[in-house]
């Protein structure tokens, strides 16, 4: 990207894979996780990437998470090429670029509601009020302004996801990466959360990549990735026939 | 960042009471064990170099009787060998500044309404100058006053404490074993001897008046002690056998024929003594290096666990950004907390012992800032070095695995 002295220069999608492949070196020898997938999601986008277990989509979430790394291949995060990051850049983009958000939202049972928002902001370095501040408003707009000091065990699982979510913006991340984050609510609270990360990318812009195997959560996207033996097998708008795996032609 | 990593690596501790106190018991025992003997050899190492102070260091004892008479040994200052005139023989001879005759006798003293057991002793003039020790209320008495058998005593603080109280001795009268003293001085305070006995427990008179006066009269002339002041620390071993040879000859000793008599080298008493308390401190230093490595590796065991138990926690926490430095950082708080607490209760549980052990033992304990923050130091090490493995440990955990835990 040199810029064009006329126009704006094009900001850099999100997150850019190409061609990445993984390899996993077991006793058994070794597995290919990821045969060349490359794909680009722009700001602002709510997308799914779906697949039945074993097709490499986990594989693929946690390499778009900064997590692992790929074997052969260019992953660009922002437009930077992650491989050129250190261990605690990677760290640093997990902690503000990526806001991680888990299946079995993963809070710490020892912290608070309020603790639990204000962990990310503890390890980009700012003070307690701040942090304690930034919390409390991210709490106020998941709507549990009044838990703050419920701990995860005192929450029923909307709550504690709702709880993972305002975490996950704690440090206004570029990128939203929920890993089935359906999958322990039920129906309803699952709706409920779903219309958070709605409202979240249609009011704020904020880019979300879910990772599923629920065609109900992906229907409720504008984009489906769909992966099959660790490649990829559909990209396009959620169609019926990609929920339900039927497609057959690669876009 | 640290603040509130300080908050959970308490709320860690918290949440597990027992099992961080138990993992502590290691580090608070090996602290107290510390501290204790610290205060201890602190207090001895003073007790003794008081103790030589006051005893003036460049003294020789010579006790009547031998430690080996006749084929079976007896306590030294049995018998009735040592006499008056030996005095004089040992005053001229080269290096030695003044010999002391004493006798001592117990006895209950009374003043008034008030009666007091204490010990009499009774010397000459010389006493003074060998012990280094004088009157600082009043005077000490004359050669003439010793010769002429004058009733007039000094008195140490404390009888003088017991006879009189608040009134003021000086000038009234003591009575001992019938015989009336008037109180000439007051000598000033010395304090304990070894083993806590009291020195200031004392009454002096002249020799003469003693021998007279309170002994029976079979030992007129004997006398229990000769005190003898040297020149120079140097001069004491040729001046102790100098004085053998003249007691032997004076004596009347067959060339072969054991001693009647002992010369006592203070100096190898308070050297034996020093000895043997800085080998209770080595014992008592091992015990609590020992207790403090077996601490820190009980730290050690449990951070292990405790990492991990949290291994899913500690994947959490990279997913959401903590470098491996934060990470390791998290769990190495949590070692120096668990040392660093152990050590505060074993200084608190030192310090009580100490002061235990001084009432019990009857001297003075100390325990000094300076062991103190040698403790909280040492701890903090240790914390820190057996902290390092397991916290490296939780720092490597790769986060895909610990959060597939």
């Amino acid at each position: 990207m040199t810029g064009n002295p006329i126009l704006a220069p094009i900001p850099a999608p999100v997150l850019a894979l190409s061609d990445v492949v993984k390899d996993y070196v077991g006793e058994a020898g070794t597995f290919r996780a990821l045969h060349g997938v490359s794909m680009t999601v722009a700001h602002g986008e709510l997308m799914a990437i779906m697949g039945p277990s074993g097709s490499g989509k986990s594989t693929l979430m946690n390499i778009i998470g900064c997590l692992d790394s790929p074997t052969t291949g260019i992953y660009r995060f922002e437009g930077t090429d992650t491989a050129s990051l250190s261990e605690r850049a990677l760290a640093r983009m997990r902690n503000s670029g990526i806001g991680f958000i888990f299946q079995s939202f993963n809070l710490l049972p020892r912290l608070s509601a309020l603790g639990n928002v204000a962990l990310p902001l503890v390890y980009s370095g700012l003070g307690k009020a701040e942090r304690e501040a930034k919390a409390q408003a991210l709490l106020a707009k998941v709507g549990l302004a009044d838990k703050q000091r419920s701990r995860p065990a005192q929450l029923s699982g909307g709550q504690q996801q709702r709880v993972a979510v305002a975490r996950a913006l704690a440090n206004a991340p570029k990128l939203l990466l929920a890993d089935e984050p359906t999958g322990a609510l039920d129906t309803k609270t699952g709706a409920e959360v779903l219309g958070l990360f709605k409202s979240l990318n249609r009011e704020q812009r904020v880019t979300v990549v879910i990772v599923t195997h629920d065609p109900e959560v992906a229907r409720a996207t504008d984009r489906v990735v769909r992966i099959q033996d660790g490649r990829v097998f559909y990209d396009g708008p959620p169609t019926e026939a990609a929920l339900y795996g039927h497609a057959e032609v690669a876009a | 960042m640290i603040d509130a990593m300080l908050a959970e690596a308490w709320s860690a501790l918290i949440a597990n009471r027992l099992r961080s106190a138990l993992t502590m018991l290691g580090m608070i025992i090996g602290v107290a064990a510390v501290i204790l003997m610290l205060a201890i050899g602190g207090g001895v190492q003073k007790q003794v170099s008081s103790a030589i102070s006051g005893l003036g260091s460049n003294l020789l004892i010579i006790t009547a009787g031998s430690s080996k008479q006749g084929g079976f040994a007896s306590g030294a200052g049995t018998g009735a060998t040592l006499r008056l005139d030996d005095v004089d023989a040992i005053a001229h001879l080269k290096s030695v500044v003044a010999a002391a005759p004493t006798t001592q006798i117990p006895v209950q003293a009374v003043a008034g309404a008030a009666n007091w057991a204490t010990t009499v002793v009774g010397t000459t003039p010389a006493y003074f100058i060998v012990n280094d020790w004088r009157p600082d209320t009043g005077r000490a008495f004359s050669e003439m006053e010793d010769r002429a058998a004058g009733r007039v005593a000094i008195l140490g603080h404390t009888a003088a404490d017991k006879l009189f109280g608040a009134n003021d001795p000086m000038g009234a009268s003591v009575r001992v074993k019938g015989t009336s003293f008037t109180v000439i001085g007051i000598m000033a305070t010395r304090g304990q001897g070894f083993g806590g006995v009291d020195r200031d427990d004392v009454i002096i008179v002249p020799l003469t008046t003693a021998l007279r006066q309170l002994q029976g009269n079979a030992f007129r002339r004997s006398i229990r002690s000769i005190s003898v002041g040297i020149d120079d620390a140097d001069n004491l071993a040729p001046a102790s056998e100098r004085i053998a040879a003249v007691l032997r000859r004076v004596h009347h000793l067959e060339p072969g024929a054991p001693d009647d008599f002992t010369v006592n080298n203070l100096t190898a008493v308070t050297d034996t003594l020093s000895s043997t308390t800085a080998a209770i401190s080595l014992l008592l230093a091992a015990i609590g290096s020992i207790s403090l490595i077996v601490g820190g590796i009980g730290i050690m065991n449990i951070m292990l666990v405790s990492v991990t138990e949290r291994t899913r926690e500690i994947g959490i926490r990279m997913a959401i950004g903590a470098s491996r430095a934060a990470v390791r950082l998290q769990f190495l708080l949590e070692a120096l907390m668990l040392s660093l607490l152990g050590c505060g209760i074993g200084v608190g549980l030192g310090t009580g012992l100490a002061t235990a052990a001084s009432g019990a033992i009857g001297f003075d304990t100390s325990v000094t800032v300076s062991a103190v923050v040698t403790a909280f130091a040492v701890s903090a090490s240790i914390g820190i070095f057996f902290g390092w493995y397991p916290a490296t440990r939780a720092a490597k955990l790769s986060p895909i695995e610990a959060l597939r835990s």
